[in-house]
């Protein structure tokens, strides 16, 4: 009567999500949500430039509008205290402009009233002065000579660079590059974009003077983090602060921030000591919060004849915007880029990585990026296929030839980390398989004789996720581990909380598969909470891949803590002693006399009446993980595409995808993570990016301009897996959120690039837009770095 | 969405509308399928005082096609009603082969014909057909109706030469002179997108003789263009590779198109004469073709 695991929803049953009850029916609970007696209504007035002095704020014609309850300026937050910000990188952030403006879509302003409607004419009604000042929007014009100086705020700085940093030998690099046969360059910019997530920013603030307490409601994926950071901001008392985040309509870094939005509705609930809403519109969103990459991307390859890779020199040029205010591993300024070549052998490399102010909207560090790994993927499969192009090798034997190889672990990569598992050539094979590779290439070959250019391009990768350990990774010096909190009630049914935050990853089911397979409660007894700090143990939230790496391993471990104290309640209900005991799922059973047992459920019951003596009752307990290492998951994508040349617009016709995240607790909802990273990887290389005109306006802050492929569009993918469970996770666990968008856009690019190799073409930018790549074809050069468009 | 204050109107008869609208004066405007209008409002674009709303009036969704040939459709046909009318792939080709290149599903579930015409946006797509076909516009006001003629009817960017009192009331494509063929090719980023640079072409045929064309470009210019040139370089012969590739160098000639995120004013250029070319060379008579092709 051994229990099944799948059949109770344990590891590797495709359990259906138990959040889409809810979702389906519209009964999901989001922060617009919430309607609390007395809610005021907040909206922001922006900068419609990108870079102005403010000489004059009038907002007497706001107050002259019935409804309106307050107006915010910066010379008002500045008189508190609250002009200036910290952000999560130790630089500072305008809450609302005092002395200039730095990005179109800064917060200027913002009128609270009795409805949204009159908020909206409320802003209308300030009218404010500008003087315009010469915008940067891009690195190259932040170091010109004739720069304006965007951050004069700060004391020390004079100049437009928020660092210089660099990781990796550079004499051995040298040293590699000048026994080098071939040295092979690419010179890439891997642009601006934006998670949008379906819910934009929000919250409600609550300050109740008569508790002192003071209650948010708010769109984030770090609820802890937040109370820590509000607490220092506006200097009220953390146990006085409880921050709930309530279902969230996606996240994808978007929500890791503190945005000004949130600082500026809690003070308007103390001034006015009513509740204070403000949900964020979707152009807000998109025009002013935490974005993904803009980084110019240099490299070089250092080559044998005989396609032995011999070192790597990286050079990135990352635009912040105007704050330096995206959130990373504090010893690290350009996040985990120098996590490249992870998958390949190489002795030597060196990265140098500068970071500037524009007059942009502040992040980088968003869209399932896992700390710019996104990136550095992508430069790393952009660089291989230039590589193997100059030495004329096949790209996947090129590959194959340099890859860590599977007995080799743990490897120390490139850059000093420690990968410690992985079968990179089985992956490749599965997807060489799947694709048909030599039939495509004789494909290829047929069709160009008649002239169509077919294209195949792969990508591998493998990446670091699930930040910490806490000896490396900390954010502000909180150090990056997670916990959970598990109480098993007397009837044998559960609940458990963690201090991550879902947001469309399905925590609610997958913990719960965790705790069935620890435990064997079955999955549909234990019920799972987060977000509410009142309630949820500590947790650094969920970004980056963290939450199966981290707060799920607490989850198995806290649920090994509760079968430790079981077993003793067990021997003390089969009157045996505790060493005469097994375990099977679900049950003890006394070796000797396996018919002899007590269910969990009976432990639990007993737990709450028929203890041992001398322990304590009850069964909960928590656990807080600290990694020991990151996980190392990998993948192999491999796209299909045909080019037309007269138009440029190019079709994907086939995309495989095989991913080894480790033993998968939910293969469905692994899927689905898949399919939705490769839909963004494919968004990227094709359509979707957010530009700026020469004057720093934003294109891109609506769905027209902002292009998110639709189901139209989007092409179909062959999904394969290979397992290589972690060595260090309890259940043998890799994160799997952000592989595919990672890994994916590369294995795009490097298709049309094959399409059109003979042309002398090496790069097209993303998006590959039809027009670049028309150009690219017709004039035979690449189309790298792009300027930023003309809008006349 | 929050606009600023409107009054809100819902007339059951034209006549209704139209002293609605003579009231409101240039502050009333006319809702249809709300799919340009409403997103304008949104932003605060637009804030009209009064809105109109026709879509209770009784009688204006007809589409239907007199025994002369001569095409009508009513003020609230929508895009999908076009596209769905699988009997327009042969009296009206081009209509037919924009009908689903007009937006996305969603919006094509509420906008109108007539609205996307009387909206002038340059990149609308229905207008460059209207063009191709020498169609025009039924406005009633105040005085009665008057017909006028498409490329007359948009004045400029977003401007027709509608009064404020007037209501567009049909829109009217004129019977075929011969056999006629068509097509429309959109180049888009993405389903949805409006046109980097959109055809529409029209022609008809006394045996294999053009005895009439039409071209009407999208996107190219800051209105709908009409190609008069390249299409009379098709007229009184039978279409060759030659009076093909002409017309498309006039078509990519009178364009007048910006460089913008969608691309360099050169590209969208090549596009309109590739796009010329291909939908022509498409409905040469060697050639079983579809003119459907989506292209992006
Ligand atoms: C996401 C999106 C994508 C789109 N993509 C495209 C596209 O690719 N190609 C394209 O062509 N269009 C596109 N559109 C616009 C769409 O086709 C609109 O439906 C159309 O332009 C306007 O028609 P409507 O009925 O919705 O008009 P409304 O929005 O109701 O009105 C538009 C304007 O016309 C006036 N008006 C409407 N009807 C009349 C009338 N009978 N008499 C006088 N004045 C009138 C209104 O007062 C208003 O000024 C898109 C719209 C959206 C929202």
């Amino acid at each position: 009567m051994t229990l099944d695991e799948v059949k109770i929803g344990g590891l590797g049953a495709s359990r259906r999500r138990v959040e889409d009850n809810r979702f389906i029916r519209g009964k999901g609970n989001y922060v617009d949500d919430v309607v609390l007696p007395g809610m005021l209504h907040m909206e922001i007035v922006r900068s419609p430039l990108a870079h102005a002095r403010i000489k004059k704020i009038d907002i007497s014609g706001a107050y002259k509008i019935p409804g309106v309850r307050l107006v915010m300026t910066g010379e008002m937050m500045a008189a508190r205290n609250l002009g200036w910000m910290p952000t999560l990188s130790y630089d500072t952030q305008a809450i609302l402009a005092t002395d200039k403006v730095r990005f179109q879509g800064q917060e200027v302003a913002c009128v609270i009233a009795d409805d949204p409607y009159i908020a909206r004419d409320g802003c209308e009604a300030i009218v404010i002065e500008y003087e315009p000042l010469q915008p940067v929007v891009n690195p190259m014009q932040a170091v010109a000579p004739d720069a304006p100086l965007i951050r004069d705020d700060k004391v020390n700085q004079t100049d437009n660079i928020v660092f210089d940093w660099e990781v990796g030998d550079v004499i051995g690099t040298d040293q590699a590059f000048a026994e080098a046969d071939v040295v092979s360059e690419i010179d890439m910019h891997y642009p601006r974009s934006h998670p949008s997530p379906i819910e934009a920013c929000g919250s409600i603030a609550d300050y109740d003077r008569s508790t002192s307490k003071l209650t948010v409601y708010m769109t984030t994926q770090a609820p802890h983090i937040i109370r820590a950071a509000v607490s220092l901001v506006a200097e009220l008392p953390e146990h006085m602060i409880r921050i709930i985040s309530p279902d969230l309509g996606g996240g994808f870094g978007n929500k890791v921030p503190v945005y000004p939005g949130y600082v500026m509705s809690i003070l308007a609930s103390i001034l006015l000591e009513q509740p204070v809403k403000w949900i964020e519109d979707k152009s807000g969103n998109l025009i002013s919060t935490g974005f993904g990459r803009d980084v110019y991307l240099k490299g070089q390859m250092a080559l044998r004849n005989d396609g032995k890779i011999l070192g790597v020199r990286m050079h990135t040029d990352s635009d912040h915007g105007a704050f330096f205010a995206d959130a990373q591993p504090s010893k690290f300024k350009i996040g985990l880029m120098h996590s490249a070549f992870a998958c390949y052998d190489i002795p030597n490399a060196h990265l140098t990585a500068r970071g500037y102010y524009t007059n942009k909207a502040p992040g980088g560090v968003a869209y399932r990026c896992s700390f710019r790994v996104t990136e550095a993927m992508f430069f790393q499969e952009r660089m291989v296929q230039a590589a193997a192009d100059d030495l004329g090798m096949d790209q996947a034997e090129f590959r194959r030839k340099n890859f860590v190889r599977d007995d080799d672990f743990p490897h120390r990569t490139p850059f000093g980390f420690l990968t410690d598992s992985g079968q990179y050539e089985k992956c490749l094979d599965v997807g060489l398989e799947a694709i048909g590779y030599d039939d495509f290439l004789k494909q290829k070959e047929e069709a160009a004789a008649r002239g169509r250019l077919l294209g195949i391009g792969i990508s591998t990768m493998t990446e670091p996720l699930g930040a910490g350990n806490s000896r490396e990774y900390d954010i502000l010096g909180i150090k990056m581990f997670d916990s959970a909190e598990l109480r098993v009630h007397m009837t044998g049914k559960a609940i458990l909380r963690t201090g991550a935050k879902t947001q469309g990853q399905g925590h609610e089911t997958t913990w719960a598969q965790i705790v069935a397979h620890e435990l064997g409660i079955p999955a549909e007894d234990v019920v799972v909470e987060e977000g509410d700090t009142d309630t949820a143990p500590f947790g650094m939230g969920t970004y980056a891949s963290r939450s199966t790496p981290v707060a799920g391993a607490a989850v198995s471990m806290v649920s090994r803590k509760i079968r430790a104290k079981s077993r003793k309640i067990a021997a003390h209900l089969l009157e045996v002693s505790e060493e005469d005991i097994d375990w099977e799922l679900g049950r003890f059973y006394v070796r000797s006399a396996p018919d002899r047992g007590v269910t969990i459920q009976e432990c639990a019951m007993a737990a709450y009446s028929n203890v041992p003596d001398g322990m304590e009752p009850g069964l909960e307990n928590n656990a807080y993980y600290d990694p020991p290492n990151l996980t190392w998951p990998f993948a192999c994508y491999i796209a299909t595409v045909e080019v037309d040349p007269l138009t440029g617009v190019w079709d994907v016709l086939r995309v495989v995808a095989v991913d080894d995240c480790g033993v998968r607790i939910n293969p469905m909802i692994v899927e689905g993570q898949i399919m939705g990273g490769l839909t963004e990887a494919y968004a990227m290389a094709n359509m979707q990016f957010i530009t700026f005109d020469a004057d720093g306006n934003c294109v891109g802050g609506n769905y027209m301009d902002y292009l998110l492929p639709t189901a139209w569009e989007t092409p179909g993918f062959e999904l394969h897996e290979v397992v290589t469970p972690c060595p260090h996770h309890p259940i043998g666990a890799k994160g799997i959120g952000e592989c595919a968008t990672v890994g994916g856009p590369a294995a795009f690019v490097n298709a049309v690039i094959d399409a059109l190799k003979g042309t002398g073409v090496r790069n097209i930018d993303m998006p590959l837009l039809p027009d670049r790549v028309y150009e690219a074809v017709t004039q035979h050069h690449d189309v790298s770095g792009a300027p930023p468009v003309k809008t006349d | 969405m929050y606009p600023s204050r409107f009054k809100y109107e819902t007339p059951s008869t034209v006549e209704e509308a139209i002293g609605l609208l003579h009231d409101g004066g240039a502050d009333a405007k006319i809702l249809a399928g709300g799919q340009s209008l409403i997103p304008m409002m949104k932003l605060r674009f637009a804030a009209p005082g009064t809105i109109v709303d026709i879509n209770n009036i009784p009688g204006l969704d007809y589409m239907r096609t007199e025994s002369d040939g001569t095409f009508r459709v009513g003020a609230l046909v929508r895009h999908v009603d076009l596209e769905r009318a699988t009997e327009l792939k042969d009296s009206q080709p081009t209509i037919a082969a924009a009908a689903h290149l007009v937006a996305d599903p969603i919006v094509r579930t509420r906008g109108t014909f007539v609205g996307s015409l009387c909206h002038a946006d340059p990149q609308g797509d229905w207008a460059s057909c209207m063009v191709a076909l020498d169609g025009s516009v039924v406005a009633q006001g105040p005085k009665g109706r008057r017909t006028i003629g498409v490329d007359e009817f948009v004045k400029g960017p977003f401007t027709t030469v509608l009064a404020p009192d007037e209501l567009a009331v049909e829109a009217v494509v004129p019977k075929a002179q011969g056999v006629r063929s068509g097509g429309y090719l959109k180049l888009e980023r993405r389903i949805g997108d409006f046109a980097t640079a959109g055809v529409a072409v029209a022609i008809e045929r006394n045996g294999d003789v053009v005895s009439r064309a039409g071209i009407g470009l999208t996107g190219v210019g800051s209105r709908t263009i009409n190609a008069e040139e390249a299409a009379a370089a098709v007229v009184g012969q039978p279409l060759t590779p030659d009076t093909i590739e002409r017309a498309g160098d006039l078509a990519a000639a009178i364009s007048d198109p910006r460089s913008d995120h969608r691309g360099s004013a050169d590209y969208k250029r090549h596009i309109v004469a590739t796009f010329v070319t291909r939908l022509l060379t498409s409905m040469q008579p060697t050639r079983e073709q579809s003119t459907e092709e989506r292209v992006a």
